[in-house]
């Protein structure tokens, strides 16, 4: 049961001489500050900071804790992120203090169980990909895409050094166009067909001797397996260009089918979907690459390597772009990866993916008589349903569904993505979800549609704050809690 | 399987709704001649016992920060975390939560994501800052690209030779393919003099990225080098320790355009380099150029104060190619992990943290350096919680090896950045070294016998 009171701003519970954190006592002998430091370099007064007790910091954020929704505690079908359950385990066992409290850089011989575990991770990468060779370094799925682009440019460099231009699809994820501006890359779009699969003869078009590279999400962010796949690796691969393939969806084909074995040059993971690290409120994840072999050695430094009878950081690869971060990786992310991966074995990931599957095509089968879903009957992973008739008929947006399925204790679907698709819903289950728990959603989503059009515009109408106003957020932007006393009066700073 | 809940017959009655007549056929999508035709080859299935048995003993093969005395750093530390961070942290409902695309059922992490760029922007006496980044290095980065879109000047930048290696390194990758030059001015005296800048920066200069303390631990001269750069209308960005903020004078004190950090210290375990957090933080002016999600206060239809994501066009999913980065996942998470550890050290806390590190690691400078012996201080010079030692005789590696096995991580040597400090090690202390801990590594490097090094040699 939520307590309002203490959710009130930290610097409105703060109160003067309050402390949850106390030091002990300098053990080495006292030497004046002014001794050690020059008078101007320090801070005339304490940080601005608030000040409260324990009972205080706890009380606060267990209440804010609850006015959240999370895969722990609701159904969570946001399409394109994999909102699977995470698996208790995971979290002990990458909490061992030989794995958690490791320096990144103490010496290699005190590492070897990390390295190894590391190690093998890269190889089950692999593997999964059908892609030799694997950087764990990237930090989340944009960031594997900026990387493998810089990989990119760094091959074409060697090649012939003029291709310019980063293909993706209309359909694509909005980190595929960005990380390409990021890269310095000039982005192209390439047109989807009514069904949503990449207009093949758009990209012909766009395929000069300037493209470098094709981005492509597959299973795509319809939820449909691209059935030109292979035709289109062709085409970019005669063209001299490079196939990278978004790896947001892998949950559809872990052991079914493999980048590798449809054309992919490169790849990303995101171990925070696939292998069930936890969302954590945005973050992290991680987002490791798969490279064909004559990509290997542009990959990030450093790679584990075999050496004698143990493993080694190897650094000696004077083709690497470098690379795209400090330290080693979001370790702790990988090392959840691996242990979601050792769970299941071969059989298990396979059984992961058909059920995922499973789980979206039941949803879709009883969702269709309820919304129009343009791709038709059959999905992998997910399916974008529309919202348009209804809108139409009924002035009722993607979006008031989204806000009303919340009062019936469900998170929303992704909405308005893939913008290729008007009042887009997109449902993702995932394989850790009940029929029970589908038949339930689909009853909800089917109860709201035949309501009033007013209540699904002030929708929802249960949780804490109903409709912000996000129009006099983004004009007015407050983004830090203002000085004086009004909220009100602060503007940003 | 541990995590599916279709029974047999919940498959059946689903495949036969679907129209389907075997899982299967409902991959009947994908072409037969892209599909596996045989098992992945990865290793068999691990109930949660024999995997614990398994990371169990991968973590034995591991030597961790609790059993050695750890004097490392450069950018990581052995902070302590109280323990009401893990409590707050592990609650379900901030770890399997995700971003707050839908304000009405994430009010929780919005409200958390405004008090942490609150009192990030306190910490560092900047207006603004956003939910986090990746990590330091890709924080200075992208303050790095920032400052070209902000400046206009996409041709030059400046870094410092003083700044961590690796953030270094990062940026030098992201600049590559964009043809902007990196000029790195060389720190032999183990900061940036101010003369030496006024000669490398240009007309066309973006920024001057410079980190204070700097990778070396000592205090750079930032008033001198901010006046520089503003001279030329370059801007200043700066890494900081957030830790060091509990005693020295706010970025924003010393006008600073960007200040970005490594956030792992705010109450982050060290977990081999991530994951960690990329702090930013700029002028109020700046702020639709700055990457990443920002929470902002509004209020509901009915008048209620809330949190929403905000600036939203700044954002790939909204403005793709054009957005500001390319930054969708971020460290959410950690930066939770950073505000409850604020939250509970607030400003008397955060202080004797600083105070305790500066103290002892200046009682450790003064013993490992101590006269007549073979270890002296590299740069002479005002630092805060870390320093560089030389080593007159005994090799950088036997030295750090002969300490290990006397039950210290003593230092991270410098050659592989620094070939010039082939000699030279770098030393950290926190708050959790104690007088016993400092005065044992000091013995133990004065300990090692020369010969011993002759024979390694
Ligand atoms: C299709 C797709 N591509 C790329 C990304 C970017 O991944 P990340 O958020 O891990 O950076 C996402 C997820 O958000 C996605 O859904």
């Amino acid at each position: 049961m939520r307590n309002t009171r203490a959710t009130q701003p930290l610097f409105e519970l703060s109160k003067p001489g309050r402390r949850a954190m106390r030091m002990p006592a300098a053990d080495v002998p006292d030497v004046p500050l002014a001794e050690l430091l020059p008078e101007s370099a320090l801070a005339a007064t304490p940080p601005e900071l608030p000040e409260l007790a324990e009972p205080d910091v706890v009380r606060h954020f267990t209440n804010l804790s609850t006015q959240n929704m999370s895969v722990d505690t609701h159904f969570y079908p946001l399409g394109s992120c994999t909102m699977k359950h995470n698996p208790k385990r995971n979290e002990r066992l990458a909490s061992l203090p030989g794995l958690l409290d490791l320096h990144p850089y103490q010496p290699q011989e005190t590492l070897q169980g990390m390295l190894a575990l590391l190690f093998e991770l890269q190889e089950l990468l692999g593997e999964i990909a059908g892609l030799p060779a694997v950087s764990l370094q990237p930090a989340a799925g944009a960031h594997g895409e900026l990387a493998s682009l810089l990989i990119a440019a760094a091959y074409f460099r060697d090649v012939d050094g003029k291709r310019t231009k980063v293909l993706a699809p209309d359909s694509a994820h909005g980190t595929n166009p960005a990380s390409a501006a990021v890269a310095g890359f000039e982005p192209v779009t390439v047109k989807s067909t009514p069904q949503g699969f990449v207009d093949l003869v758009d990209l012909g078009a766009k395929l000069d001797n300037r493209a470098a590279v094709f981005m492509i999400t597959n299973p795509n962010t319809l939820g449909m397996y691209d059935p030109n796949i292979k035709r289109i690796a062709e085409m970019v691969h005669a063209a001299g260009g490079l196939i990278y393939l978004d790896g947001a969806n892998m949950n559809a084909i872990l052991g079914i089918s493999r980048p590798g074995d449809f054309g992919a040059d490169m790849m990303h993971f995101n171990c925070h979907k696939t292998f069930s690290g936890p969302h954590g409120s945005g973050g992290p994840g991680a987002g490791p690459i798969a490279v064909s072999a004559r990509l290997a050695p542009y990959l990030p430094t450093p790679l584990v390597e075999r050496a004698g009878g143990g493993f080694r950081l190897g650094y000696d690869r004077p083709r690497s772009i470098g690379r795209v971060r400090s330290f080693f990786g979001n370790v702790g992310i990988l090392v959840r990866a691996y242990c979601y991966i050792r769970t299941h074995g071969p059989d298990g990931l396979r059984r992961v993916s058909e059920h995922a599957v499973l789980n979206a095509n039941y949803l879709l089968s009883r969702v269709k008589h309820i919304f129009p879903v343009p791709q038709g009957d059959r999905c992998m992973h997910e399916f974008v349903a529309s919202a348009a008739r209804l809108k139409t008929d009924k002035d009722i947006s993607a979006m008031d569904i989204a806000k009303r399925l919340l009062d019936y204790g469900f998170h929303a679907p992704t909405v308005y993505f893939p913008p290729i698709v008007r009042e887009a819903l997109m449902i993702e289950p995932t394989e850790t979800e009940s029929k029970e728990t589908l038949d339930a959603f689909a009853e909800t989503l089917f109860r709201v549609t035949e309501e009033p059009a007013d209540l699904l515009h002030e929708a929802p109408h249960t949780t804490p704050v109903s409709r912000p106003d996000e129009v006099r957020a983004a004009r007015q932007p407050v983004m830090v809690w203002p000085r004086e006393s009004s909220p009100d009066d602060g503007a940003g700073g | 399987m541990p995590f599916l809940l279709n029974t047999p017959d919940d498959v059946r009655a689903m495949l036969e709704a679907i129209g389907v007549g075997s899982l299967d056929e409902l991959f009947a999508m994908v072409p037969r001649e892209l599909r596996l035709a045989r098992e992945l080859a990865i290793p068999p299935a691990l109930t949660e016992l024999e995997l614990t048995s398994h990371l169990e003993a991968l973590a034995r093969q591991n030597v961790s920060a609790k059993e050695k005395a750890c004097f490392l750093g450069g950018g990581s530390y052995d902070h302590f975390v109280p323990a009401v961070v893990d409590a707050i942290a592990g609650r379900g409902e901030f770890y399997t939560s995700y971003t707050p695309y839908q304000a009405e059922a994430s009010q929780g992490n919005l409200q958390a994501f405004f008090e942490y760029q609150t009192l990030i922007a306190r910490l560092t006496g900047m207006d603004v800052a956003n939910a986090s980044l990746y990590d330091g290095a890709t924080a200075a980065a992208e303050a790095v690209l920032m400052s070209m879109s902000a400046t206009g000047r996409r041709r030059h930048v400046v870094a410092a030779a003083s700044v961590h290696p690796e953030y270094r390194q990062t940026l030098a990758a992201y600049l590559k393919n964009l043809g902007t030059e990196l000029t790195t001015l060389a720190t032999p005296d183990g900061i940036l003099a101010p003369q030496q800048l006024a000669t490398a920066v240009r007309d066309d200069t973006a920024c001057v990225l410079v980190q204070h303390p700097n990778f070396f631990g000592c205090l750079e001269n930032v008033e001198k080098l901010v006046h520089v750069a503003h001279d030329k209308g370059a801007m200043f960005v700066v890494v900081v320790d957030p830790i060091s903020l509990g005693l020295l004078k706010r970025p924003g004190d010393y006008d600073a355009d960007i200040v970005v950090a490594e956030g792992q210290s705010l109450g982050n375990p060290m977990s081999f380099g991530g994951p960690y957090l990329g702090i930013m933080a700029c002028r109020e002016r700046m702020v639709r150029r700055m990457p990443g999600r920002i929470a902002g206060q509004t209020v509901d239809r009915r008048g209620r104060r809330c949190w929403v994501l905000t600036l939203q066009t700044r954002e790939q999913h909204i403005r793709r190619e054009k957005a500001t980065s390319n930054i969708c996942t971020n460290q959410g998470l950690l930066a939770l992990r950073a505000l409850v550890y604020l939250a509970a050290a607030g400003p008397q806390g955060l202080r004797e943290v600083a105070e305790l590190c500066l103290r002892k690691a200046h009682y450790a400078r003064t013993r490992l350096a101590a006269a007549g012996r073979r270890l002296a201080l590299r740069f002479d010079r005002p630092a805060f919680k870390e320093f560089v030692v030389r080593s007159s005789d005994a090799s950088v590696d036997d030295l750090l090896a002969e300490a290990l096995d006397a039950g210290f991580f003593a230092g991270i040597p410098l050659s592989q950045w620094y070939p010039e400090l082939d000699d030279c090690f770098l030393v950290a202390v926190t708050e959790k070294r104690s007088r016993a801990e400092i005065d044992g590594l000091a013995t133990a490097l004065n300990r090692i016998p020369r010969q011993v090094t002759a024979a390694h040699a």
